[in-house]
């Protein structure tokens, strides 16, 4: 059974169309690398940069290895508290992921959900979701995050608010992406509603919920996730762009982007490489992500082939 | 025509109340206004007497329309932070950011435009593909990233152009600009060009794919079979039936440049709105959030209905299809 299933994966037409161009399966190779690098972080990382126990204060602001002064043991080089960068940036990308992977994984619950009540119910209901969308499309995500999160940070108590900032961030991020995919599913939807299969599970009496979710969306997922891969990589920019501004995740769990924001203080004295490899090892990320949402809107596409 | 006028217009009335609902539910109910406004120390009575004179007594919608009647004069109330009427605050700040966007909107289009023709006359061509390679990575390069890469070499290593602020500034009449000393000008260079970049990309890509689209038309074909110049064809047929969407996406992007100028103006500690609305947020400042909020929407829905009105005005396919107005993609 298993088998069988990775040999039909391996005779489609979209591992064809991967296997075809090199530069996807590079792409896939750093979303892999890095994914395996965030979740093994604790173990494969030369050092625990939380542990203090572990920070030798002897060691800080040192230049990458290949630098004058440079030592083997930090091959990136060490922040001004003695920090190993490369392990800070496996441990940052760890935050990183998992912020971006939940938004966007909340984004998508709620917009598939709501894309399918609009679409399969129609009338009222539809025309309060899509306004609702329409007004939302029209301010950037970003913004909508920002808002969320800065009413978040008041409403909260300050105490509480390190433990469940992350989970702020996650919600922020994901309710300014939710359009997108209702957009796309009530789209399907009301295509799929005039099929055959619908009309016929209807005239059975199926609950209309069960018709929803059981038949009707698996024949909406495909762009669904196209829009979410592509999403992943905004996901980690605005994540990024949040904690840079420094309204994102708390300090004591620097992402990529407050990896950033530390190191740019550190700009001007010459430590370069505290900001320039978290900002590189971002870019990357979010290219090889984009990359691969690229390729797979095409290789989804039936009209392209 | 006037019934879309008066219903985008209606439509443009409800989101700015919508907004101002969030706003007010953000200045009536997030944090307590009373207890910051008395400090530490006061009695019983001057608590009653201060809810009182901000009418928080008052029913709900009583307050809101209150709120809103205030926001509709410029009132927005009085920063917890910096203890000055909000509204004078943002005014303050206001130049800076309009400055900054008209700016990077310029050079936006000035050099997307162009590129965009470019790549989409030579689609195949090796300058074009880079190009296009190019501008995939500005996509993946957030905009914070690219004002740190700019001032690290432009300010730190080669020590040109300054890294922060506004440089000197003339007042005109309660507008400060800088785009009349040399200091101020040198400003804005890092910072426009930071803010621009990814709306510069976004109008390259999308010149391409129009200009690409229309050279296949049958109107191009035919004014080539009459054997007219190139340039001609080019520029006075293809490229003005490219604009319409180009008009469109620029008109929205102006929202997202006036919103990420927030990010730019924090790396570039550009003393604009933005910059006052990040540290709003850091500072839980309450009044200066809710009335950043409703000034940004307020631009936003003048753009959009703008550009609605501009799309009605110039696609006449628009006036008989009565559902496609509204609903443009954004970010």
């Amino acid at each position: 059974m298993a088998m069988d299933i990775v040999r039909r994966a391996l005779d489609s037409d979209i591992f064809y169309s991967f296997r075809r161009s090199p530069v996807v399966v590079v792409a896939a190779l750093v979303t892999v690398v890095f994914f395996a690098g965030a979740i093994f972080a604790p173990w494969i990382a030369p050092q625990n940069p939380f542990d203090l126990r572990q920070l030798n204060l002897m060691d800080a602001s040192l230049p990458p290895v290949w630098l004058p002064d440079g030592m083997p043991e930090y091959p990136l080089g060490t922040d001004t508290q003695g920090r190993d960068v490369l392990s800070t940036i496996l441990f940052g990308s760890r935050v990183s992921l998992l912020v971006g992977f939940l938004s966007v994984v909340f984004a998508m619950v709620l917009g598939v959900g709501l894309g399918l009540v609009a679409g399969y119910m129609g009338g009222t209901v539809d025309a309060i979701i899509m306004r609702i969308a329409d007004v939302q499309l029209s301010f950037p995500a970003i913004l909508i995050a920002l808002l969320i999160d800065g009413v978040a940070r008041i409403v909260i108590p300050r105490e509480m608010h390190h433990e469940i900032a992350l989970y702020v961030l996650i919600l922020a991020i994901g309710f300014s992406g939710w359009v997108q995919y209702a957009r796309t599913v009530r789209g399907s939807c009301l295509v799929e509603k005039s099929k055959e299969y619908v009309q016929a599970a209807r005239v059975i009496g199926r609950h209309p919920a069960a018709i929803m979710f059981q038949h009707v969306l698996p024949n909406v997922m495909g762009p669904v996730l196209v829009i979410a891969t592509i999403h992943l990589a905004l996901a980690i920019i605005t994540e990024a762009t949040l904690s840079f501004l420094g309204v994102g995740v708390p300090p004591t769990e620097p992402s990529l982007g407050t990896l950033i924001r530390i190191g740019n203080n550190f700009l001007f004295s010459g430590e370069w490489w505290i900001t320039v490899f978290p900002g590189a090892a971002l870019v990357i990320m979010v290219l090889a992500v984009n990359l691969l949402g690229d390729w797979l809107r095409d290789a989804l596409n039936p009209k392209l082939r | 025509m006037i019934a879309f006028v008066i219903r985008r217009l209606l439509q443009a009335v409800l989101v700015m109340l919508a907004v101002g609902f969030v706003g007010f539910s953000l200045f009536a109910y997030v944090g307590d206004p009373v207890s910051i406004m008395l400090g530490q120390d006061y009695t019983q009575e001057a608590r009653q007497r201060l809810i009182q004179d901000l009418g928080l007594d008052q029913p709900f919608f009583i307050q809101y329309a209150r709120f809103i009647a205030g926001a509709a004069q410029g009132e927005f109330g009085i920063s917890y932070r910096l203890a000055r009427p909000v509204a004078e605050l943002l005014l303050e700040r206001l130049p800076a950011t309009l400055e900054l966007s008209l700016c990077a909107a310029v050079l936006a289009l000035a050099a997307g435009v162009p590129l965009g023709v470019y790549c989409g006359l030579n689609r195949d061509g090796w300058l074009a593909r880079l190009l296009l390679s190019v501008s995939l990575i500005g996509v993946s390069l957030p905009t914070f990233l690219i004002g740190i890469l700019l001032i690290l070499f432009f300010s730190v290593i080669l020590g040109w152009l300054p890294s922060f602020g506004r440089g000197d500034v003339v007042q005109l009449g309660g507008w400060s600009t800088g785009f009349l000393t040399p200091t101020g000008l040198r400003a804005l260079i890092l910072p426009s060009i930071t803010l621009a970049l990814f709306q510069l990309t976004l109008i390259m890509r999308l010149v391409r794919s129009e200009m690409l689209e229309v050279l296949r038309t049958d109107y191009i074909k035919f004014a080539r079979a009459r054997g007219l110049r190139n340039r001609a064809i080019n520029f006075g047929h293809a490229l003005k039936n490219t604009l319409v969407p180009v008009i469109t996406i620029t008109g929205l992007q102006l929202g997202g440049i006036i919103a990420f100028a927030i990010v730019t103006e924090t790396v570039f500690q550009w003393p604009g709105m933005g910059f006052l609305f990040i540290q709003s947020v850091q500072a839980a400042d309450v009044p200066v959030m809710a009335a950043y909020l409703m000034l940004i929407a307020f631009f936003f829905v003048l753009i959009n209905l703008v550009v609605d009105l501009l799309y009605y005005l110039v696609d006449p396919r628009l006036r008989i299809d009565k559902g496609a107005a509204g609903g443009h993609g954004g970010h």
